[in-house]
């Protein structure tokens, strides 16, 4: 057996691997953060609390409806979604020409009334959520056993991310978007409909983070607290990235996932704190983050 | 001699007459609980209301000071004097270091920096063997002051915190009024101007955050003290989003409004406990009725509408 | 004096409060309950306010107001904060006239009000906390530890499984206080009955999700057993983990501590097998069943654990002690209180006959349980079948190594 670092080699792939898959989870919601902060401005708190919502949408759908695993990928993200678009106009438009401050601090109270909500009707333990039987058992690697549903998770995620960046990177859609956020009065001369179109922007962030909630629901168990638990870490992958950059916080997502992993490793207790070890490091020599435009 | 304006020494004049009738009234020991907190708020509005940097990492200067000034006393029976001391010379350093680092971004990138370096402090509590992990440090005698006061009343205990609130108070808002608050406030206007001046931005930032952190060292070695005990909470994250929302509350960049904030913070910590689950969804809404409608929070919307500055 | 001037002050400032406790003049005294607990965070259901409502249940069950006596509950959510509930407490004894502080789990926070309590001379009922420092090192003439405790979590789930084979282990532990005691008093148990254990995984607390890296590690350990020293919902993910990558085919899953209530969030498909020791069970006996049907519609999300009833039964005991002793003698002393309810023989329809001894550790039977497969369950809340039961007097912690003060030799 090969030896790395005093460590077998096939554990230390199989957790290179293992941190990938969690990278997927910080990459798809710093995706929608970093989405939300480049083109309202914002600094999404409630977050945490909308991937919750999607995970939850998707326990309702099935346990109140009868709607199962693959509808509700694309249902819960789309109801979520719409309750977004109703945060944004109702509350969350009125803040655009403030400082990021008074954005954080709205969205952390919303995300303290969501969440309490949610506890006051279920609890805290937790629901039960199946794995679709589709995606039950696992493949063996030959370094490790791979249940399939990771596999999927990494799979989902990976196309999710990609086509995000194309939409706003490739497309005429996207090119708007990106103009609207560098000169919005311009763009409305033009006869685009910017604050609509700001509107689903959020909406759709908001939809990414309820995505990875229903992708979550079968691995972790649905409970109010799930969404509190990632968000600091997801807010140290958007810093690190470079805020508002859509590619940076994709590659940090997944790359915070394997350094996180290997951490847990060598010094599990460290698991939690090393990115914050990286976010200082990087502030300090990068402060524009990774992939930050330089100001 | 404070640089207080008319209005506000009249409204100094009622918070001492509160702090002195309240106790007969209310209960001294969640009295003690709202002083600190006070003190840790005002200790913060220094950052935030006259230098414009958000840091949220002060529960590593709260906690830490808490820790060694609960330390100090269980181990060595130092003075409680001492012991409080210590904890604001714990804050101030750990200030010096991580200001040193973080000083040099500014804005959100503040704020990130000083949560990720408080983290790492988090962690350093977590693991150390003298904070005794999750259980802290326990049973804290209250000890003496000065070698012949007894704390251990929660009366005389009283008197203590509050004098050191009201010190503190002081000491900020003469820090505010002089030549050197002067220089912050223009750094806080107008930083290029300001280096174009000639004035040294960054050191005058890090000398206001050091200044900030040892008053909070001071209100968590305080707040260790009249509770006995020292633990992760106060050095936990929430703890930093606290204060800035107390802070808030009660209106940034006022002279009574971080005091006001803790007030309302701590009584409905206290009073909605009662309530369980309820408590975390009457916090949130109140904060986001608080950004919508009164931004400048409570005691800068009272200043605001009686055209004063409080 | 210190005790007595302070008293005398805190009467005197309840006096001159506005708050209305002239009632507590009458002349049957108000006894008051102060049920403290988690009741918006992670241990919400496994005490929260179905643990209130056990308690009231208690006052409904001894009737009261039949008796003449005056009893009330009061309830707060200590949010797992050691200052809160310390100033919660002091609040409750100074000026609220409480005289019985009751439930309080996580372990950091019941070990926190522990000396407040006994400052003031209150009676103390545990029921929620799991440390067994609390009857040990840190016992306190004041304290009863009602419902269980680590070391007996170990001895019933670790012994059984080390007798069933299972002779190697590995620990999933969660960083802080209690984690790491479960995990050295389940190690303890293992050496001693033979077993080894081949390493653990100490993960950071609060916030872990995933557990995937550890179990991986855990497997790759060659170890027999994985031992889970954890609680609430890290429990609950790391055992869905578990299923997910098939560790449960290869090693035996032992949950050092799990409530029914953690079972109801994981879905009988994942949890079937298990093993887990609780004291109490809804469906033991007759007796259990009766207390359940009582309190069943007053909870009919969140039917009650072991703490749950745990609750019930002290404060049932609690009201025994103190009708017999009479409730003013019961207001002013609260060691004297207590050493009354060490004297009288415990019963009641949850725990059956139980005694409490003079650490303060209530002798309450251990059941280890298996969790049904989906097939076998045949309605709702109907989890367990019972594997073994230990009786109190040889699961828990022998008096004289517990190293509690109280208890001279």
């Amino acid at each position: 057996m090969i030896m790395i670092f005093g460590i077998p080699g096939p554990l230390l792939f199989g957790q290179l691997l293992l941190g990938l898959i969690n990278g997927a989870f910080y990459a798809m919601l710093s995706l929608g953060l970093a989405v939300i902060f480049g083109m309202l401005n914002i600094i999404n708190f409630a977050h945490g609390a909308l991937f919750m919502m999607g995970a939850f949408v998707s326990w309702m759908l099935l346990n109140y409806i009868g709607i199962g695993y693959f509808p509700s990928l694309i249902l819960a993200p789309i109801l979520v979604g719409i309750f977004g678009i109703f945060l944004e106009r109702t509350i969350i438009s009125r803040l655009y020409k403030l400082d990021h401050l008074y954005g954080l601090l709205l969205t952390f109270g919303l995300s303290l009334v969501i969440e309490g909500l949610f506890r006051n009707g279920y609890g805290s333990s937790g629901m039960p959520y199946r794995i679709p039987a589709m995606l039950q058992g696992a493949t063996d690697l030959g370094f490790m056993f791979m249940p399939n549903y990771r596999g999927w998770v990494v799979l989902a995620a990976a196309v999710v991310c990609l086509a995000t960046w194309a939409i706003i990177e490739k497309t005429s859609l996207g090119a708007t978007l990106r103009a609207a956020t560098e000169n919005a009065p311009l763009v409305q001369a033009f006869g685009v409909n910017v604050p609509r179109l700001i509107t689903l922007t959020y909406g759709g962030g908001v939809a990414l983070a309820a995505f990875a909630g229903v992708l979550a629901a079968p691995i972790y168990s649905v409970n109010p607290n799930m969404g509190s638990n990632f968000i600091n870490t997801v807010f140290a992958v958007v810093v690190i990235g470079g805020m508002g950059s859509i590619l940076g916080s994709i590659v940090t997502g997944f790359g915070l996932g394997v350094i996180e992993g290997l951490t847990k490793v060598f010094y599990p207790q460290a698991s939690a704190t090393v990115v914050f070890v990286v976010m200082v490091i990087v502030l300090l020599t990068r402060p524009r983050g990774l992939f930050g435009k330089a100001a | 001699m404070f640089g207080f304006s008319r209005p506000q020494t009249i409204a100094f004049l009622a918070m001492l007459a509160l702090i002195i009738v309240c106790p007969y009234v209310l209960y001294p020991v969640f009295l003690m609980r709202v002083l600190c907190a006070a003190l840790f708020a005002c200790a913060f509005n220094l950052m935030i209301g006259y230098v414009g940097l958000l840091s949220f990492g002060h529960a590593a200067f709260f906690g830490m000071g808490g820790y060694v000034a609960a330390w100090t006393m269980k181990t060595w029976h130092v003075d409680a004097s001492i012991a409080i001391i210590l904890g604001g010379l714990t804050g101030g350093l750990l200030g010096l270091c991580l200001g040193f680092l973080a000083i040099r971004r500014s804005g959100i990138y503040f704020a990130m920096i000083t949560l990720a370096l408080a983290q790492m402090v988090y962690f350093f509590c977590l693991e150390a063997p003298f904070t005794g992990g999750e259980d802290g440090i326990q049973q804290v005698p209250r000890g003496w002051l000065f070698g012949f006061i007894d704390l251990s009343n929660d009366m005389t205990m009283y008197w203590v915190v509050a004098a050191v609130f009201v010190g503190g108070f002081l000491t900020i808002h003469r820090i505010i009024h002089s030549p050197f608050g002067q220089v912050l406030k223009g750094i806080r206007e107008n930083e290029p101007r300001a280096t174009s001046l000639g004035y040294r931005t960054d050191d005058y930032k890090l000398i206001a955050f050091v200044l900030s952190t040892a008053l909070t060292g001071i209100a968590g070695g305080t707040k260790a003290l009249v509770f006995g005990i020292a633990t992760l909470t106060d050095v936990h994250s929430s703890t930093s989003g606290e204060i800035v929302l107390t802070t808030l509350l009660g209106g940034l960049g006022t002279v009574f409004g971080p005091a006001l904030g803790a007030v309302v913070m701590t009584s409905m910590e206290n009073y909605l406990a009662q309530f369980g689950a309820w408590v975390t969804v009457t916090q949130g809404a109140i904060f986001m009725i608080c950004v919508l409608a009164f931004r400048r929070g409570i005691i800068g919307e009272i200043g605001h509408f009686l055209k004063l500055r409080l | 004096m210190t005790i007595s001037r302070r008293t005398l002050l805190a009467s005197a400032t309840a006096s001159a409060s506005v708050l209305p406790l002239a009632r507590a003049r009458a002349q049957t005294p108000t006894l008051k309950i102060g049920v403290l607990n988690d009741q918006s965070g992670p241990y919400t259901n496994t005490g929260g306010l179905t643990s209130v409502i056990c308690a009231k249940q208690a006052l409904e069950d001894f009737g009261v107001s039949a008796k003449g006596m005056n009893v009330e509950i009061v309830a707060a959510d200590h949010q797992n904060k050691p200052d809160l509930a310390i100033s919660i407490v002091r609040q409750w004894f100074d000026r609220d006239g409480v005289d019985v502080l009751l439930d309080v789990p996580t372990s950091s926070v019941a070990l926190a009000v522990q000396s407040v309590v006994r400052e003031k001379n209150k009676v103390y009922l545990n029921s929620g906390a799991a440390s067994s420092a609390l009857t040990g090192e840190q016992c306190s003439p004041n304290f009863i530890h009602w419902t269980y405790d680590t070391y007996m979590l170990a001895k019933s789930t670790g012994g059984a499984m080390v007798k069933a084979g299972g002779d190697s282990w590995y620990f999933l532990t969660a960083d802080y206080a209690f984690g790491k005691q479960l995990q050295s008093d389940t190690t303890d148990l293992v050496k001693a009955a033979g077993g080894s254990v081949k390493g653990a995984s100490l993960y950071p607390f609060p916030g872990t999700t995933d557990f995937s890296s550890f179990l991986v590690q855990a497997q790759s350990s060659g170890a027999k057993v994985i031992g889970l020293a954890n609680a609430g919902g890290d429990t609950v993910n790391s055992i869905k983990q578990i299923n997910e990558f098939g560790i449960n085919k290869s090693m035996k899953v032992a949950a050092l501590l799990m409530f029914i209530t953690d079972v109801h969030a994981l879905g009988l498909d994942v949890a079937a097998g298990l093993n887990l020791t609780e004291s109490f069970y809804w469906d033991l006996n007759d007796r259990t069943r009766a207390f359940t049907d009582r309190v069943r519609a007053k909870t009919p999300k969140n039917w009650p654990n072991m703490v749950h009833a745990g609750c019930y039964s002290a404060t049932l005991h609690y009201l025994k002690a103190a009708h017999d002793m009479g409730a003013a003698e019961a207001k002013k002393d609260g060691v004297a209180t207590v050493n009354r309810m060490k004297a009288m023989p415990v019963e009641d329809d949850c725990f059956g006959k139980t005694r409490i001894r003079e650490d303060g550790r209530n002798l309450t039977p251990a059941f280890l349980f298996e969790v049904k497969k989906p097939s076998e369950s045949k309605g709702p809340w109907d989890y367990f079948k019972p594997v073994i039961a230990t009786a109190g007097e040889d699961v828990y912690r022998p008096l004289a190594s517990g190293r509690c003060p109280l208890i001279k030799a």
